[in-house]
């Protein structure tokens, strides 16, 4: 549930990376926080172990800019993508506006992002939210992989795999090296603002 | 970016009008900052900052404060569940020099009030719960 501020002319809205885990949602934030310094008012937050996986979230907002009038900041979050994390997982995807789904290219992946997908659907139903209707970006993530000769899934694949009925935005990227992670970020935004614009009626 | 028509002022659920939040504005200056409290955040369970105020000498991330407040705050409550409460009473922090005071304003909204040895947590306590009583009357009407 995003808020608005028609005091100080400012929007919130939240935005979660979801997917399973090792699949680069940190990685994502962690790209976006190197590129966006000035977009950036604080530091990372980042909950994690000590092998740095994600035990609750990672947190940074993010200064989109002035629309209409109103200076919009999305809150960018991360959840932790093992299995047995779902309680915490569950917790962050409390009040989300938007939803980055980052899958993992590895073919050895390909029955984890099912999962994750089928838990994503889970949980925003526990919040009443619809997962064919929120706002939702796919990224197929690792896609530098492939240069490696490491087997990765084809997209059309991955498309079958998680995108047959959903049919959103999906973008193959690298948030190693940065690929489509920006592009994947400008499009959840785009989608947000447009569901809260959608909202009014 | 997409496309968004004019006088939009408020694309969402969770809007208070400009009078709503300045009574609340006032409401957190009153009862808190003016007696001693460092900085006091109105926040909704998603993490989000309604209304926040501080004394002016206050250095504080409120925005990753506001985020990590709303994760403790579901934490805490879904450990309640697990042992058979409803929720735990007092939330509470002690530091050196600085200390948390969490209290839920009802089912959406979190107060989070930073503050030092100026004030007792007796009197902070008291101060908080009548700031969310003020604050309870207000969202009613929205
Ligand atoms: N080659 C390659 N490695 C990647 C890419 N993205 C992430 N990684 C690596 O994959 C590992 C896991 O990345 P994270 O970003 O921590 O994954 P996560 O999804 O946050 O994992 P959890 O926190 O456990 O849910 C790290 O070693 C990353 O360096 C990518 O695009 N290409
Ligand atoms: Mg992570």
């Amino acid at each position: 549930m995003a808020f608005i501020n028609i005091k100080n002319k400012e929007v919130q809205a939240k935005i979660v990376y979801y997917g399973p885990g090792r699949g680069g949602k940190t990685s994502n934030l962690e790209y976006i926080y190197q590129q966006f310094r000035d977009r950036i008012p604080s530091e990372m937050v980042s909950i994690k172990t000590h092998g740095d996986r994600t035990l609750f979230f990672d947190f940074m907002p993010f200064m989109v800019g002035k629309i209409k009038g109103y200076s919009v900041r999305v809150q960018l979050y991360t959840v932790p993508g093992q299995v047995k994390y779902d309680a915490t997982r569950r917790l962050v995807l409390k009040g989300v506006d938007g939803v980055v789904f980052v899958a993992d290219s590895l073919s050895v992946q390909r029955k984890k992002n099912l999962i994750s997908l089928k838990n994503l659907q889970t949980n925003l139903a526990a919040y009443k939210k619809d997962i064919f209707k929120i706002p939702l970006v796919l990224q197929y993530n690792k896609r530098d992989l492939e240069d490696q000769g490491i087997p990765v899934l084809p997209i059309d694949i991955l498309e079958k795999d998680l995108n047959q009925q959903l049919k959103v935005p999906s973008f193959p990227a690298s948030a190693l090296k940065g690929d489509n992670v920006v592009a994947t970020l400008k499009k959840i935004i785009s989608l947000t603002m447009v569901a809260f614009q959608k909202g009014l009626t | 970016m997409a496309s968004y028509e004019e006088n939009s002022v408020s694309f969402t659920e969770n809007s208070l009008d400009q009078r709503q939040l300045e009574e609340i504005e006032r409401i957190l200056h009153s009862d808190l900052i003016s007696n001693g409290v460092h900085c006091v955040l109105l926040i909704d369970l998603a993490g989000n900052i309604i209304a926040k105020d501080d004394n002016g000498a206050s250095r504080i991330d409120m925005y990753s404060l506001a985020a990590l407040s709303a994760a403790n705050f579901g934490a805490v409550e879904a450990m309640a569940k697990i042992v058979g409460e409803e929720e735990f009473a007092l939330l509470f922090h002690k530091g050196e020099s600085e200390s948390l005071y969490f209290g839920k304003v009802n089912n959406e909204l979190l107060i989070i009030t930073v503050f030092g040895k100026e004030i007792s947590l007796g009197l902070l306590r008291m101060k908080v719960a009548d700031a969310m009583e003020h604050i309870r009357k207000i969202w009613r009407k929205f």
